[in-house]
């Protein structure tokens, strides 16, 4: 490191400094660029190969989620909130879930509450594994990438015993899951506990201490507390600049009360703090899958809530049951009466806090329905966290930062 | 005890900013205040400044338009945050659809920015010094605020889904 000039030295030799007639250099990157993973635009204005202003443009891929909203009943949301995050889709689900669970009132039993935050745990390791893989991609280590992705590939394939679907998962049910957890799940829970850990130590070790790896990653993208606080920056991008706040430990939901994990923190919040702060991260949530997992095993099975007038009847009840069926009819065409009354409900998401506000009438519909997407939140930060450094800090951070384009522009 | 915290807020506000306000906690434990719009700055300001409350993390901010309240229409939704005390205060102001303006709060917290963009990209509120008030997620050349609720989703004359039509 010794060898390298620090930020100081070179701002210091910037060409412009020495002749001002020569004029910044505009550089798009984006809209559709490899490294961006995903479309948005950054207009980067270019002092010789230092980046003094960066302009994102936002919105390629708006889909009026929040407009569409306000015409469906609660349950026809969920598939909505799969396309916010996709790659972690079952938190977004079980927020949403939860949301709707807090305005009605709905208390589900433990159970549930287990199966929930082990699918939420899975869905958090497989965000942190593409985030940090591509972290190892956009700095020239594609190997280790397509060694860890077969696990994340391991994680849908529980996804799709639990619901059917892998990544637009449409997951669980107001009030509780569709089905049982089957046999399979269980056994390929097990075995990804069993054998997934040597091979991201694996990956780990790649890159952990590695030189490169480390000279592209140390001070690149660094941003203090206090900036990351007004930025309103959540989950491991503020836990990397050194802040605790994790709303599984702030706020318990969902019975995370119940567990026992630590909240791994960074001191500098650069793009390697960030790195490693999702690797312990995936750590602390193998020790929750396990111990929710011993859980739901040993418990009675239930998996869902006793509230008729929320949770769809099952179907065979439904062919020949009266009473079932006035049920499925009421609930299908939204005939449930849910309070009038305003719901703020954050679950801590795989990049932030994922909060959903929710305003009722009384209607069978939600009056108003923002989404809180913690990446369109934080991603503001970009341009001040690349002032001064080089193009390809650039495509680090934005990597480091996950930054995801259905999120963002919802 | 509950009462006691909001009173709380009220009388660190007050001795503050020298307005008025009633804090109440809605049946969700959420603190929950309306205000006027020339108060929202001096009490955002108020809330962040004040070392004891610590309410200085704006988690949300968001725009609702509800046309049957006349001369309330707009609506801009506040959602700030104490980490310390773990408490979240939720700040409403209503302004009519005639002069849709806020004062801007990018002053006190950079993450306003994008949040007050897509207010008025969607709501057409205008935000008084925003550095750089454009519409973030619609393109450029839109006219309308489609959140509003003029735009209807689907067809208006289309009546299987009204709420007549479910016994309401």
């Amino acid at each position: 490191m010794s060898a390298m000039k620090t930020n100081q030295e070179f701002l210091a030799e910037l060409p412009r400094l020495a002749r001002p007639e020569i004029p910044y250099t505009t550089l798009n990157l984006g809209p559709t660029h490899p490294a961006t993973h995903g479309i948005f635009q950054n207009v980067l204005q270019m002092d010789g190969e230092r980046i003094v202003h960066a302009e994102q443009t936002i919105g390629y891929i708006h889909r009026a989620f929040e407009k569409i909203a306000e015409r469906r009943p609660f349950y026809q949301i969920t598939p909505l909130t799969d396309r916010l995050n996709y790659c972690s889709a079952p938190i977004n689900n079980m927020g949403w879930h939860l949301t709707v669970e807090k305005l009605l009132g709905i208390k589900t039993p433990k159970r549930v509450d287990y199966m929930r935050v082990m699918v939420m745990e899975l869905a958090r390791v497989a965000d942190h594994i593409i985030c940090n893989s591509i972290l190892g991609v956009d700095t020239g280590a594609l190997t280790g990438f397509t060694y860890v992705y077969q696990w994340r590939e391991f994680i849908y394939e529980i996804y799709e015993e639990i619901c059917g679907a892998r990544l637009t998962t449409n997951m669980g049910r107001i009030g509780g899951f569709e089905r049982d957890f089957n046999d399979i799940v269980f056994e390929k829970t097990r075995r990804f506990l069993r054998e997934f850990p040597p091979v991201w130590q694996e990956f780990e070790d790649l890159l952990l201490r590695n030189r490169i790896f480390m000279d592209r990653t140390m001070e690149t993208g660094a941003i203090t507390a206090e900036r990351a606080l007004n930025y309103g920056m959540t989950g491991p991008n503020l836990r990397a600049c050194g802040l605790d706040y994790d709303l599984r430990v702030h706020e318990p939901y969902c019975s995370y009360e119940d567990f026992d994990f630590q909240i791994p923190i960074g001191t500098t919040g650069d793009t390697y703090d960030r790195f490693v702060v999702r690797n312990e991260e995936i750590r602390q949530s193998l020790s929750i899958i396990q111990q929710a997992l011993q859980r739901i095993e040993s418990m009675e099975k239930v998996f869902h809530a006793e509230e008729e007038h929320y949770y769809l009847p099952p179907k065979q009840e439904v062919y020949r049951n009266m009473e079932a069926l006035i049920y499925h009819f009421k609930i299908i065409m939204g005939e449930i009466d849910p309070p009038v009354g305003e719901v703020y409900h954050a679950v801590e998401g795989a990049n932030g806090e994922l909060g959903f506000y929710l305003v009722s009438d009384g209607g069978r519909t939600p009056f108003r329905l923002h989404f809180r997407r913690p990446c369109f939140i934080y991603y503001q930060a970009f341009p001040e966290m690349v002032r001064g450094q080089l193009l390809s800090d650039a495509i680090v951070v934005m990597s480091s930062l996950n930054v995801i384009a259905g999120e963002l522009d919802a | 005890m509950e009462d006691n915290k909001a009173g709380h807020i009220e009388r660190v506000l007050r001795n503050a900013t020298g307005l008025e306000c009633s804090v109440i906690q809605d049946a969700y434990g959420m603190f929950c205040m309306e205000l006027p719009v020339n108060q929202i700055y001096a009490t955002l300001l108020a809330l962040y400044r004040d070392p004891e409350l610590g309410f200085n993390f704006l988690t949300d901010l968001c725009g609702m338009h509800d046309p049957d309240k006349r001369g309330k229409e707009l609506c801009v939704v506040y959602h700030v945050q104490s980490m310390t005390r773990r408490e979240r205060l939720r700040i409403k102001a209503f302004a009519s659809e005639d002069q849709p303006e806020f004062p801007s709060i990018t002053g006190i917290y950079a993450t306003a920015n994008w949040m007050e963009r897509e207010t008025y990209d969607f709501y057409g509120i205008r935000f008084l010094g925003h550095p750089d008030l454009r519409r973030i997620l619609n393109m450029d050349e839109m006219v309308d605020f489609p959140m509003r609720r003029e735009f209807p989703l689907e067809d208006p004359l289309r009546e299987d889904k009204a709420d007549y039509q479910f016994g309401r």
